[in-house]
């Protein structure tokens, strides 16, 4: 499914991350890993250091923190918000939506829609998609988008194939209308039949969670985790994204019309860096053009890995200038969507802790 | 040049890698030792293993490897 929008653009991203920093080759002596294996892990996947919450941190911790410094700093104003959408695997309730307790904790205007997503790694897209499609309205005129999950809750600590690599993180994104007219394209790609690839399999009305849910069992290969736990089926997933993402890429940038080289950056969802380095090496680009630093320094934070990408790579050139990014995100659904746009000037381009 | 052998063997040095045919069923390579595989043969044979053949078929054994490396030019 293709989109086209013009007439709109990003103001501003931020990032907040939690403070609590751990280590991969700690977290792996966990699990009776030998450290050469470690360290080739480390290498390959660049896995190293990542940002989880402590205690009972919900999305709307991470997230209200961050809108009290955009609002504290001038950056943005409250009353100019005319939508909130919160793309989140990991809200705080099933009921209320968590765009309802931001707006609630933020004493918001009323005069105002907030929505829930649900959707993890190819959330950053699909927010934006929704964000541009709400900006057609007469009376939404600035969106934020907030990207954000704690997901390492729900990551058995004994799974090593997830619990070293995952993180926590809020982004929130201004969307607004803008005079000028460049286009922005869009495409996005969802197949049910492979749901079970990535699920939390207990904990809805589908199997409510129970104590029997909750109890942890061997699935092999020196894993232990619960159904109440996150579930990821990884060489499925890879080879979804390894088969997927290079023609959507390619169709997307015929949709524009744009050259592969006019790209100035693909802003990836970024699971591990040996992924996307055979992304990079199948699509014929760079891996400078394709950055992939995000894991080894905060870990997979879901949807927020595009703009935390962002924010960390290319905050200096896009608060002085404007460039051509095509971003990517795959994942839970089974979902892949992507976009091509001019970024910048922006408002504001930084990462701050929680 | 390293042989395949070499390379699995460095790798997981505690299994004698010629006595099966398939090194996922007999528990001898998990997912992570596949990730460490591919990326030891495309550093020693300089090519890039693409994405869509890194599938448990293409690494179960020693006979598989040769195939999938004869697709990259390569006849270690």
């Amino acid at each position: 499914m293709n989109f086209s929008f013009s007439g709109k653009r990003i103001a501003g991203v931020l990032t907040v991350l939690p403070a609590n920093e751990r280590s991969f080759m700690d977290d792996m002596k966990n699990f009776d890993f030998p450290e050469e294996k470690s360290l080739k892990l480390k290498k390959v996947m660049g896995y190293d250091k990542h940002r989880i919450v402590t205690g009972e941190t919900c999305v709307s911790d991470l997230a209200v923190h961050g809108f009290r410094h955009l609002f504290d700093k001038g950056l943005v104003k409250p009353d100019e918000l005319d939508a909130l959408v919160v793309i989140t695997q990991s809200p705080d309730h099933f009921i209320p939506p968590t765009s309802n307790v931001i707006q609630g904790r933020l004493n918001l205007p009323h005069d105002m829609l907030c929505m829930d997503i649900v959707q993890g790694c190819a959330g950053f897209v699909v927010g934006l998609i929704q964000s541009f499609m709400m900006l057609e309205q007469a009376s939404i005129n600035k969106v934020a988008l907030v990207n954000a999950d704690v997901l390492s809750r729900k990551v058995s600590p004994k799974d090593k194939n997830s619990f070293p690599l995952i993180g926590d993180a809020a982004c929130i994104t201004i969307v607004e209308k803008a005079d000028d007219r460049q286009p922005i394209h869009a495409n996005l790609k969802m197949d049910g039949t492979q749901r079970e690839a990535l699920i939390i399999p207990a904990g809805g009305f589908r199997m409510p969670s129970t104590p029997e849910t909750a109890v942890v069992e061997d699935v092999g290969d020196n894993n232990y985790r619960a159904k109440d736990n996150l579930t990821m089926n990884g060489t499925a997933v890879f080879n979804f994204v390894q088969v997927e993402v290079p023609p959507m890429i390619e169709s997307l940038l015929q949709q524009a019309a744009l050259p592969v080289e006019q790209v100035d950056y693909f802003m990836f969802h970024q699971p591990n860096k040996f992924m996307l380095h055979k992304l990079a090496d199948r699509m014929r680009v760079s891996h400078e053009r394709l950055p992939s630093n995000i894991v080894e320094n905060f870990g997979n934070a879901s949807g927020a890995t595009i703009p935390t990408n962002i924010t960390f790579n290319l905050a200096e050139p896009l608060l002085n200038g404007t460039l051509k990014l095509c971003m990517a995100g795959f994942g839970v659904g089974l979902t892949w969507a992507s976009m091509v746009m001019a970024v910048g000037q922006l408002g504001f381009c930084e990462i701050i802790d929680y | 040049m390293k042989t395949v052998l070499e390379v699995l063997k460095g790798i997981r040095p505690e299994f004698d890698f010629t006595t099966s045919e398939d090194f996922i069923a007999d528990g001898m390579l998990d997912s992570f030792d596949v990730v460490t595989l591919v990326s030891e043969l495309d550093q020693s044979y300089g090519i890039s293993i693409a994405g869509t053949d890194i599938l448990p078929e293409n690494v179960r054994n020693i006979a598989a490897i040769k195939q999938l490396l004869h697709k990259y030019g390569i006849a270690p």
